[in-house]
């Protein structure tokens, strides 16, 4: 009988990303209404001491695939590992971030496993009588919701959205079950080699992965106008973001790009300058918790659909911002 | 290989423009009715890139283009034959409605099958990041898991490509904190980003190829598929009646006398919602 919800335990280089943390909360929820075991598994070399800490985030087993062959991610490599341990262990459920990498995993594994897969997950319950995930996730860039559902065949996947769900809190005197799982990639003739890695320094801190994201448009004038957003994005420890018109402008990495043909967000906060906000904008970030907006033309989409509207010019607001915040922290 | 040429496919779905979006809910795409039908932007991408690798070849390649979908999803493949493809080929078939992405990416790879039995064996396949209707992302990587091949997604450079026996390709793969470099063997699929390459207008040469263009079209019967694997019934997958999101409440307009006042007080709505 298939049984547990999995939360998958994405790392880069030996760091496990927070996406982990908001899979744990959301999974623990799942797992107590099943009254399972809420399980851990992550892939990769050299991960088994770090690993151990998410007993600490309410993780009850944590399983860990180590070896050099694993060390960063493929699609094969890393598929077929999970997909093993998978079908030893016979899960219930299992959760991916929904990230570059996780989402790529998750649709490889569904194939080799022939298991129903939802992409981009925001709401996630159980059905109480069939014991199955119940997913919902936007489609259309936003502008409809679509539920989804696996046919009773498990496991059931679901590939969460960055910031859909809360970061699972400390808890304190837990320890989970380690359990190290050997497998042996070597014999399966992997034909994708890492090669190396390149940082991109030109930015204070991956939108992804930022709770807060000041955010820029046409509005904001040229690259210059950007390093003011720059400076708002690192006192409040945000990350700066871009509309596609600003990026074709040349003003700002195309990484920074919000929307549907850049990259889709959800922080807590959302502080738009200068964005009038298309629906391609829109499905980008619409799902933010709060969003502010700052623009001279009070007619502008997004000053009609933020939380909080600023009408002004955003080269006299922002510094005036700046200046309070920085008075408030003393 | 077709001859000395490397086979390379591109997998295209026609949607309809963005802006004037129709969804169908239950066939979980963008219907063409009342919105222009196009080339799903993000494949737009893989077309220049397949044809910008066969001009790195010095036309040692050919360029074929692949849709799945209704029969008006010809226009489409005449489009990207317009863009540079060499040739294209439809799936279409009643029986193909309501594939989830798994599905779609199965019946995808027998195409790819068949088109490597014809013509020569399959050595690249592109595929756009994702589509602007359904938007799941993971086509590329699920026609890579039935072919059995290695795949990347989020690719933002071929930094070099090697026809040879067997032959490989070596791929910057766009993370959250810079850029992966990957080697594959071939055949391998890719899935590709925006930031790869800008995509040219069609040429009249193009134009006038795409008119010309005979187009198969080939049903479940021409493929070697799995009725049970595919379609509504075959789908792991099931997707509901799209809804609206609720609305978002209204907003506040922050007034103020000078921007420092307006500043002041949104601060102070910040703290109060406890974000800062």
């Amino acid at each position: 009988m298939p049984s547990d919800i999995w939360c998958v335990a994405e790392q880069r280089r030996g760091t496990f990303l927070p996406t982990i943390q908001e899979l744990l909360s959301i999974g623990k929820k799942l797992a107590r209404e099943l009254q399972e075991k809420l399980t851990v598994i992550t892939i990769g070399s050299g991960v088994e001491s770090a690993a151990r800490e998410f007993g600490k985030y309410g993780a009850e087993r944590v399983l860990v695939v180590d070896h050099p062959a694993l060390a960063h991610y493929t699609d094969e490599g890393h598929a077929r590992a999970l997909a093993e341990v998978v079908r030893k262990e016979d899960p219930r459920a299992l959760l991916f971030p929904c990230s570059a990498n996780g989402r790529s995993w998750a649709g490889r594994c569904a194939v080799l496993l022939e298991a129903g897969l939802g992409t981009d997950v925001t709401e996630l319950t159980i059905d109480p009588q069939s014991k199955t995930l119940k997913m919902v996730r936007p489609c259309c860039g936003a502008s409809l919701l679509m539920p989804l559902s696996c046919r009773t065949r498990f496991p059931q996947m679901a590939a969460v959205r960055p910031g859909a769900f809360p970061r699972a809190e400390i808890q304190a005197g837990k320890t989970p079950e380690v359990r190290k799982i050997d497998l042996d990639p070597s014999r399966w003739k992997l034909r994708t080699q890492f090669k190396g890695f390149e940082e991109d320094h030109s930015q204070v801190k991956d939108i992804a992965q930022a709770e807060i994201i000041v955010s820029g448009g046409y509005g904001v004038g040229g690259a210059d106008g950007f390093s003011l957003l720059e400076e708002l994005a690192k006192l409040l420890g945000g990350a700066v973001g871009a509309s596609r018109r600003a990026v074709d402008l040349g003003w700002i990495p195309y990484r920074h790009q919000v929307g549907l043909t850049g990259r889709t967000i959800k922080p807590r906060l959302y502080i738009a300058c200068g964005i009038s906000g298309q629906i391609q904008h829109l499905a980008g970030m619409s799902q933010s918790d709060v969003i502010v907006a700052i623009n001279k033309d009070s007619q502008a989409p997004l000053m009609k659909l933020c939380n909080y509207a600023v009408e002004g010019d955003l080269f006299e607001l922002l510094p005036a911002l700046i200046e309070e915040i920085k008075k408030s922290k003393g | 290989m077709i001859g000395d040429k490397l086979h390379i496919v591109v997998c295209i779905k026609q949607t309809s423009s963005s802006t004037n979006a129709q969804f169908d809910a239950k066939k979980a795409t963008v219907q063409a009715a009342g919105a222009q039908a196009a080339i799903n932007p993000f494949d737009e991408y893989a077309i220049e890139e397949g044809v910008r690798i066969r001009e790195r070849l010095n036309s040692k390649a050919t360029v074929h283009a692949l849709s799945l979908g209704p029969a008006e999803a010809e226009s489409s493949l005449r489009e990207a034959i317009a863009k540079g493809c060499d040739g294209a080929t439809l799936l279409s078939d009643p029986q193909f409605e309501g594939s989830d992405t798994a599905a779609t990416a199965y019946l995808l790879q027998k195409g790819i099958e068949k088109l490597g039995k014809l013509k020569g064996p399959v050595d690249l396949v592109l595929c756009g990041k994702q589509t602007n209707d359904s938007d799941a992302g993971v086509v590329g990587t699920q026609v890579a898991a039935w072919w059995d091949v290695p795949s990347a997604a989020s690719v933002r450079k071929v930094v070099e490509i090697a026809p040879g026996n067997p032959g490989k390709v070596v791929v910057g793969r766009m993370m959250e904190d810079g850029t992966d470099t990957l080697e594959m063997s071939l055949p391998a699929v890719l899935s590709i980003v925006k930031e790869i390459n800008e995509p040219r207008i069609a040429s009249l040469k193009g134009k006038m190829a795409s008119r010309k263009a005979e187009i198969a079209v080939w049903r479940l019967s021409d493929l070697e598929a799995e009725v049970e694997k595919i379609g509504a019934a075959g789908s792991a997958l099931r997707m509901g009646e799209t809804y609206p999101p609720p609305k978002r409440s209204g907003g506040e307009v922050i007034e103020g006398k000078s921007p420092q006042e307006k500043a002041k007080k949104l601060l102070q709505k910040l703290k109060e919602t406890k974000l800062l």
